[in-house]
């Protein structure tokens, strides 16, 4: 169906519905209770899922599939941003133009340094994409400071041209919207304790990852998936096979440079401002350890480890000394004292250790990510069920 | 007027001479052998036919094209294909996509941006790759990860990869090197079946006597990164000069 193999049909399909319900999955606690804090559920963090999956998703075609270490996708997701606030300041705040302007702009840009990168490959290539991405960086934060805003990066004005847009009505702002809808309006449905929010940029964003993830699965089936998939393998055959390995692997490198590009335009679209942090050497980083985390060359593993690094990165890193004592109130005093003063360093601004120790036991114990995690638990129970069906049957 | 004709090639490596005035004429539709002592430049001129070194001096036609400066896969489209010493084949991916590989490769050339429809449609590609799996005794290996075959079935499927593209010309860097006895003479047959049933020009690099005189209709043997003589198999046999070269001027 949709030309995908049952297979990977059913993944999509599970794609697909767990997008559209996360504002149910993901706050599965009710209002006020104690596990409240844990809720996931709200507007702000369900679009960073979703635009840091596409992050993820676009940074796997080129990294899970060739094998090529960029060290600077953020410097796309970066120049897909400021395209897109320039197209909102100048056109239309609508956000489809600015969507495709920021995808064509950061294609165009990893054109240029993919063109330069690619003449190297291993350690190498990631030390100059490293290099592009930082000096992206400096120009944005200092050199280019008529275009992006510098230090305090740009937002949308009142007096922004807007050439397409009618004028603003007294006192009213300029917000991003799609045709006319807001994105930052929601939906609120309180149900018993529960309260669910249904918000229009959550959505607009999850339909766009829809997409981005569509796509991937027919890329990575594709005949050019496999000459990716070779690029990784042995590039000796793939040259003494008579295929031109360079194109091959610049094309999936503008292609995931164009992920990016759509992942940035949409942080605009959310949220209408862009700062040069987001080009950060940091940031370039969190991607290579999102897909990593979830399985690097898998579907669905740039996505989970997407969304296992921004939970944690905002519900770990909320829970502070004073939830810790509540939580462990019952303990006697000094254990109590103790309990709050081991977990403590993990929590809050420390939520980078724990990230940083899952990492760990991630890559030493499962070496193809959260996938392989799920692939092991699954063919634990199927040998189960195996064995149960084998034992079942009458000896003969 | 050979398929591949070889003029006054010289390399050079610092101090080393590897390959000086080689001349070498190999016919259409002959297999013939290149043998030599170790370090006798056999692989560096290997190498200067596929684009993976250039040489100092000398020319290198294929079909009265010149092949030097090309790049290694441009010089495959032209019709030539290469087996390594140890298999070279894309260990992470299956048989069968190792075999599709190959026919995407001789079908829509160097580069072809098709990433739209799933590989497996495409029929022909699938097809051929099949009858070429079959012709090759690997069809029922084709869901196997490439790597976890043994060394005869990755040798089979190098050679598989290289028909498939229908070469004229196919150079094989000594294809039995550390295989058992009887994975050598799986391969000398296998040769021989391809050298009888196709239209191809067979160029081979080999230590082994016993595949060498299985095989070749002509000899070229290489000493100090020079010819020393050319001639066929009965003569070679017996040759004095070739005996030194091996054995040392004692013998």
């Amino acid at each position: 169906m949709l030309g995908l193999a049952k297979k990977d049909f059913t993944l999509l399909a599970v794609v697909v519905g767990l997008t559209l319900l996360a504002p149910f999955i993901l706050n599965p606690f009710p209002e006020g209770s104690g596990m409240a804090q844990f809720n996931a559920g709200y507007p702000d963090l369900m679009q960073r899922f979703v635009i840091f999956g596409i992050f993820a998703i676009g940074f796997n075609i080129l990294f899970g599939l060739t094998g090529y270490l960029s060290f600077g996708h953020a410097a796309f997701l970066g120049v897909g941003s400021y395209a897109a606030i320039w197209m909102m300041k100048l056109v239309t705040t609508n956000v489809i133009p600015a969507m495709i302007l920021a995808i064509i702009v950061a294609g165009a840009f990893a054109l240029l340094v993919g063109f330069i990168t690619l003449r190297r490959s291993g350690i190498y290539f990631s030390i100059l994409t490293l290099a592009f991405a930082q000096m992206s960086y400096a120009l944005a934060y200092s050199v280019l400071t008529p275009i992006t805003g510098g230090e305090t990066g740009l937002q949308l004005k009142l007096n922004d041209p807007r050439i397409l847009d009618s004028a603003l009505v007294g006192g009213d702002q300029a917000r991003a919207n799609l045709f006319g809808v807001n994105m930052s309006s929601s939906y609120e449905m309180s149900v018993g304790g529960w309260l669910f929010t249904f918000n229009a940029g959550y959505y607009i964003a999850a339909i766009v990852m829809i997409l981005a993830f569509y796509m991937a699965i027919r890329i990575f089936r594709s005949p050019f998936g496999l000459m990716l998939r070779a690029v990784k393998s042995n590039q000796q055959r793939m040259n003494f096979t008579g295929l031109n390995s360079r194109p091959y692997t610049l094309a999936a490198f503008v292609i995931s440079g164009m992920y990016a590009g759509l992942a940035g335009g949409l942080m605009v679209a959310m949220d209408t401002q862009v700062g040069p942090e987001r080009m950060f050497w940091t940031a370039s980083g969190e991607v290579v350890l999102m897909t990593i985390l979830g399985g690097a060359g898998t579907l669905i593993g740039p996505v989970l480890g997407a969304g296992m690094i921004k939970y944690m990165e905002n519900i770990i890193s909320k829970i502070n000394s004073t939830i810790l004592h509540q939580w462990f109130a019952w303990m006697p005093d000094g254990l109590e004292d103790f309990v709050v003063a081991v977990i403590y360093p993990f929590i809050g601004k420390g939520w980078h250790l724990t990230l940083g120790i899952i990492f760990m036991l991630v890559v030493i114990f499962l070496p193809g990510g959260l996938v392989e995690g799920g692939q092991r638990i699954a063919g634990l129970f199927r040998r189960k069920k195996t064995a149960d069906e084998t034992s079942t049957t009458p000896a003969e | 007027m050979g398929i591949l004709e070889v003029k006054n090639v010289g390399k050079r490596f610092g101090g080393l001479q590897a390959l000086s005035e080689v001349e070498l004429n190999v016919a259409e539709n002959s297999c013939h052998a290149i043998i030599g002592p170790n370090g006798a430049g056999k692989s560096t001129l290997l190498n200067c036919f596929v684009g993976k070194l250039i040489p100092d001096t000398g020319s290198v036609m294929f079909d009265g094209q010149s092949v030097l400066g090309r790049k290694p896969y441009e010089i495959n489209q032209m019709g030539i294909s290469r087996v390594f010493q140890t298999p070279e084949i894309f260990s992470d991916l299956t048989v069968q996509e190792n075999m599709m590989i190959a026919c995407f490769a001789k079908r829509d050339g160097a580069f072809r941006m098709h990433a739209v429809r799933d590989m497996f449609t495409e029929k022909e590609i699938v097809d051929k790759a099949e009858a070429m799996l079959e012709d090759m005794n690997l069809a029922d290996k084709r869901e196997m990860h490439a790597a976890s075959m043994s060394r005869g079935d990755k040798r089979r499927l190098e050679i598989a990869m290289c028909l498939s593209q229908d070469p004229r010309l196919l150079l094989l860097d000594e294809p039995t090197a550390g295989m058992a006895r009887a994975d050598t003479n799986n391969t000398i047959d296998l040769l021989k079946q391809i050298k009888d049933e196709r239209d191809i020009t067979i160029a081979i690099i080999e230590h082994d006597m016993h595949v060498v005189f299985s095989l070749a209709d002509r000899i070229t043997v290489l000493a100090q990164g020079t010819p020393l003589v050319e001639d066929n198999p009965e003569n070679i046999k017996g040759h004095p000069k070739v005996r030194e070269a091996y054995l040392g001027e004692a013998a």
